[in-house]
């Protein structure tokens, strides 16, 4: 069983959550060509490293974020949301 | 000895040459440059050998021959699927492996018993009747079968009457079937190289030395190779390698679970899979049970396997064959796919003028090795994609053609 610390509810199993997928900045509408949303819709980031993903909590249905490294499965990191807003 | 057997043995045909060279001294440059030697990438170099005249090909490989996802793919040959685009494309690539032995002088172990795809609920009925229709409309043997229908062709099947997974019905698909795997990539292998192909392995890609539009060449770990074409086949690591080249595919990598059972007596006469259990099964002629196929719930470049996953394919299998409870596992594996957006392959040109796609072959692509390789060394030598191959263009995710064959995918996601 893989645990995943989840930053409400502590240390679950990972079948408890479900992924999302990486962070992608929000394209601006008003000023974004067709090609670059479809960049936006269908390119995810997929290099070998360290990733930031979205995960959710299935049983809260808290969403949070995770520091994930591709290659090893380790997961170096989990936080709210609201560091990445407080970031940008 | 019997004098009669003497003359064979002082023949000059003998000792025979293994079927597969060893690894050449690699030239400072070739006409065609494949990266990846799994079955896709030999297909590739075989045609363009027998049927193109183009003899000046080497087969990069990074580790051993047919080692990646030609080696940990479940074996199943099918061409039900639901876009016509789809359709046409593997329907192609059915009738290849119909005659792949006689065309590689080589026993691929085809077998075409049927693929019997199992609805639960009335919805996947109805995604049953839409590609029933679509497949007869393209030529293909494809027709929904009812409760009696199912049980006539799987009689050991657990219909699960009045219970919660009962199977309604389902999709047989006549022209279904299965393959030896690793005879499919060493048969291409052997012919290829029997007409000059070099196939290198423990050759690892590097780089690419990009000029304009074009790749001069490539590095390896074993020097520069300077190239005139160029084809990326190299399955789950499509999205590195281009990446190299400057080229950013629409691709996430996940693993790919799957395991087989101790060898049993032959009693699984088709291929069959569940759409609502994930599960699929497949007896190979040595009688083991093949059982796929899991993907991971999550992006990963790491093969191992999981407790997790093995406890959903069990469940599964034991639910359609409950009398699988007392047989114990052998061997599990995980490969990883390169999946795209819309569940279809990336084939043809890329932004690179002379550097050519056989990408996106996610958990879909062991039944594509014979037509895979047939069209994509027509491209290269013709220069241009033919029309068969033309929606699976990489532009297509540009212009919004995506060609959605989620549905028609066995495998969970």
């Amino acid at each position: 069983m893989k645990l995943l610390t989840c930053p409400m509810n502590g240390p679950r199993n990972i079948d408890e959550f479900q992924s999302f997928g990486p962070v992608r900045a929000r394209p601006d509408p008003n000023a974004t060509a067709d090609r670059d949303w479809s960049r936006h819709l269908f390119r995810a980031e997929n290099r070998k490293g360290v990733v930031v993903e979205w995960w959710r909590h299935v049983p809260s249905n808290y969403f949070f974020l995770a520091e994930r490294d591709l290659v090893s499965n380790e997961i170096l990191r989990t936080f709210d949301a609201s560091e990445l807003r407080d970031r940008a | 000895m019997p004098l009669r057997l003497l003359k064979y043995g002082l023949s000059r045909d003998y000792p025979v040459s293994g079927d597969i060279p060893a690894t050449p001294e690699l030239k400072p440059a070739y006409d065609v440059v494949i990266i990846g030697g799994g079955g896709h990438g030999l297909s590739c170099a075989h045609h363009l050998a027998k049927y193109h005249g183009i003899k000046s090909v080497a087969v990069l490989e990074k580790g051993y021959l047919a080692g990646g996802n030609t080696a940990r793919n479940t074996t199943t040959i099918r061409s039900n699927y639901i876009t016509p685009e789809g359709i046409a494309f593997y329907k192609e690539g059915v009738e290849l492996f119909e005659r792949l032995s006689q065309e590689l002088d080589f026993n691929v172990m085809f077998s075409q018993r049927g693929q019997l795809t199992l609805a639960h609920t009335e919805a996947t009925m109805r995604s049953f009747h839409l590609r029933a229709e679509m497949g007869k409309h393209m030529g293909t043997r494809t027709e929904v079968v009812d409760q009696k229908g199912v049980e006539e062709l799987c009689p050991l099947l657990n219909m699960d009457y009045g219970g919660p997974l009962e199977i309604l019905g389902g999709l047989w698909h006549a022209d279904g079937g299965t393959a030896r795997h690793d005879a499919v990539a060493w048969g291409y292998a052997a012919q290829a190289s029997r007409r000059g192909v070099e196939i290198h392995q423990r050759t690892e890609v590097q780089g690419f030395e990009v000029v304009g539009d074009r790749v001069q060449a490539v590095n390896t770990n074993r020097g520069r190779v300077a190239c005139g074409q160029v084809l990326i086949a190299t399955g789950g690591m499509n999205y590195d390698v281009a990446l190299m080249a400057g080229v950013e595919l629409p691709i996430r990598c996940y693993p790919l679970q799957a395991m087989v059972t101790q060898p049993l007596k032959p009693w699984l006469n088709t291929l069959v899979s569940s759409v609502s259990l994930h599960t699929y099964l497949v007896q190979s002629s040595r009688g083991e049970v093949v059982i796929g196929g899991g993907s991971d719930p999550y992006q990963l470049y790491s093969t191992r396997s999981t407790l997790d996953m093995k406890e959903h394919l069990a469940e599964g299998a034991v639910h359609l064959f409950p009398f699988l409870q007392g047989v114990r596992l052998l061997r599990q594996w995980a490969g990883i796919t390169d999946m795209t957006p819309d569940y279809s392959p990336i084939m043809g040109a890329s932004p690179l003028a002379n550097l050519w796609l056989d990408c996106g072959w996610g958990t879909w692509g062991f039944k594509a090795t014979p037509v895979a390789g047939k069209r994509m060394a027509q491209t290269i030598a013709d220069g241009r994609v033919p029309d068969i191959l033309k929606p699976f263009a990489l532009e297509r995710f540009e212009t919004f053609q995506l060609l959605n064959e989620m549905g028609a995918t066995a495998a969970s996601h």
